[in-house]
């Protein structure tokens, strides 16, 4: 790492190292990168919980007695922080993507615009996690 | 450069078309977007499913997805979801994994979505067409 993979002028024969990505540990933390990271974790947490689906679909499929079995998995309180993480995850990912659909459209690139956009995914998020899981606890009690 | 030219007289330009964005990233991007667009409702309306029909019964719920609306919702579901995250995960074993585990986990990557999106249609279609 460092300076051996910078510009260093490379010699006959000798292959150039590649460019390197800026490694990311050195930086502080903004609300900026780590919304782009966040966004792919959140797209990595959301495709094992397309998995689950499937895994669902098919036992619903099956029969009764495979649905119970998912059924009570899901209900269990590891089943149950699973959904609520992924239930964040999804509503990260879904405002973090339609922030960037906005961009895609050129649109709202001003610092100012980054940062509240970026701020109204983090709440939005927030508040349609928290509206998600007290809808659900409303209509089952 | 010289040694470029040594080796081939194609120009650099020539060597270069064909590789890299300019074979497939313009496609990729766009499915990307197509997919994403959408998963906004279908998902939406997926989330909005599980907290109406939370702790259904076997027989509740395949009653539901049995509805015309239901299983043609849940099919483009699936095969959306599968369709956006074959892409999305794509970019990141491209960025963070390299030598042969790159390779054998695009192809993983690939047939798996494959698979799944097919197992959650069929799975499915059979609620729907079981009765």
């Amino acid at each position: 790492m460092g300076d051996k993979n910078l510009g260093a002028a490379a010699k006959p024969g000798q292959h150039r190292p590649r460019p390197r990505s800026p490694n990311m540990q050195i930086y502080r933390p903004q609300l900026t990168s780590v919304l782009s990271v966040v966004n792919r974790i959140t797209g990595v947490i959301l495709s094992a919980g397309a998995v689950v689906l499937v895994v669902w679909l098919v036992a619903a499929a099956s029969g009764p007695q495979a649905y119970a079995v998912i059924q009570d998995a899901m209900a269990s309180w590891i089943g149950q922080v699973m959904l609520l993480a992924c239930t964040f995850a999804f509503f990260l990912h879904l405002c973090g993507g339609i922030r960037h659909l906005v961009w895609d459209t050129v649109h709202g690139f001003e610092l100012h615009a980054i940062y509240a956009s970026g701020w109204w995914v983090v709440a939005a998020s927030l508040v349609l996690t928290a509206l998600a899981w007290g809808g659900r606890a409303w209509l089952g009690s | 450069m010289t040694r470029h030219l040594a080796r081939n007289t194609r120009s650099p330009l020539a060597h270069a078309i064909g590789l890299g964005s300019t074979r497939s990233g313009v496609a990729h991007w766009w499915a990307l977007r197509v997919s994403a667009i959408a998963l906004v409702p279908l998902t939406l309306w997926f989330a909005a499913a599980l907290i109406l029909h939370t702790g259904s019964s076997h027989a509740e719920f395949t009653a539901w997805l049995r509805l015309p609306r239901n299983t043609i919702a849940m099919v483009l579901l699936v095969v959306a979801a599968f369709h956006h995250t074959g892409l999305g995960v794509q970019v990141v074993i491209e960025d963070y994994m390299h030598s042969t585990a790159r390779f054998a986990a695009l192809v993983l990557l690939r047939l798996g979505c494959i698979a799944l999106a097919l197992a959650g249609s069929l799975a499915t279609l059979a609620i729907a067409f079981n009765g």
